[in-house]
């Protein structure tokens, strides 16, 4: 079964990864970019991890994708991308090179670096259907609210400074200076 | 499926994520729309994210699962300050095309 899961998620996720990459106008790179970040999250509860899956759909898919669709309505720039040019000769050849490159690479460091996978932790709880289902939830937020509850609070400055800074960047600049 | 019943691996979930990293390495490389490339770099972000994931499971710690759930706040954070950049700039030039933003004063 879970067989199953990972190889649709894993066509997902491909699939909208290179529909990224090849598709000519940026709306439907955006979609595609949906596809893979829906593959991502089935991927993320197939390995028990519920909540990031819901932030992943909540947060990526709903508000960073729809950002991304305002930004190319407001610019105007949906119009298609001409691929066929290349702005630098043989660009496209080293880049497919890098990239091939960088997966034999990553992957045989991968495979090389499996056996240093060992249990370390105190083991992931799973939600039991009917007993405690969100088990995940409560586990994660142990951790965040006790080990790492400086890093949250230091997240939340990060977002104020961002939505401030975004404010200001975005402001369309009157004759009277900062009003 | 009674016989061989096969269970994808961590390892599996590691060259998945390995090779979504490098689909958005090659993205960043090759398009010349800064939206597009934008998105490419949230192909990596996810694709260290699955990584995260797959490593905390299968090192059964929690702080796997942890981390990835600040990396999303902080790419959130900058997908707005990028976004807001891309934004201000495209207001004065009509091109999108990364290739004439060669200088950073207006």
């Amino acid at each position: 079964m879970e067989l199953f899961v990972f190889v649709c998620a894993s066509v997902m996720v491909l699939v909208g990864a290179l529909g990224v990459i090849f598709r000519k106008h940026p709306v439907h790179a955006a979609l595609s970019l949906v596809l893979t970040l829906f593959g991502i999250a089935v991927l993320f509860v197939s390995q028990s991890a519920e909540f990031l899956a819901a932030v992943q759909v909540i947060v990526y898919a709903g508000a960073i994708v729809i950002l991304f669709l305002f930004v190319i309505m407001l610019l105007g720039v949906d119009r298609a991308e001409d691929l066929k040019i290349e702005p630098l000769t043989g660009q496209r050849w080293i880049a497919g090179v890098v990239g091939i490159g960088m997966v034999g690479l990553l992957t045989a460091a991968v495979v090389s670096g499996s056996d240093a996978l060992r249990l370390r932790g105190a083991g992931i709880a799973s939600p039991v259907a009917g007993e405690n289902a969100d088990a995940n939830i409560q586990q994660l937020a142990n951790s965040i609210f006790s080990d790492y509850v400086f890093a949250f609070e230091i997240t939340s400055v990060l977002l104020v400074v961002a939505v401030v800074g975004t404010v200001l960047l975005a402001r369309r600049r009157t004759g009277k200076g900062i009003a | 499926m009674v016989g061989l019943v096969v269970v994808p691996t961590p390892t599996w979930y590691l060259v998945l994520s390995a090779v979504l990293f490098s689909i958005g390495a090659v993205g960043v490389l090759v398009r010349r729309n800064p939206l597009v490339m934008f998105m490419c770099i949230e192909l990596m972000l996810n694709a260290v994210n699955l990584t995260f994931v797959t490593v905390g499971r299968a090192m059964s710690d929690i702080d796997g699962q942890a981390i990835v759930f600040f990396v999303m706040v902080v790419a959130a954070a900058e997908v707005v300050v990028g976004l807001g950049i891309i934004v201000s700039i495209m207001r004065r030039r009509s091109g999108v095309n990364v290739d004439d933003l060669s200088e950073l004063r207006g």
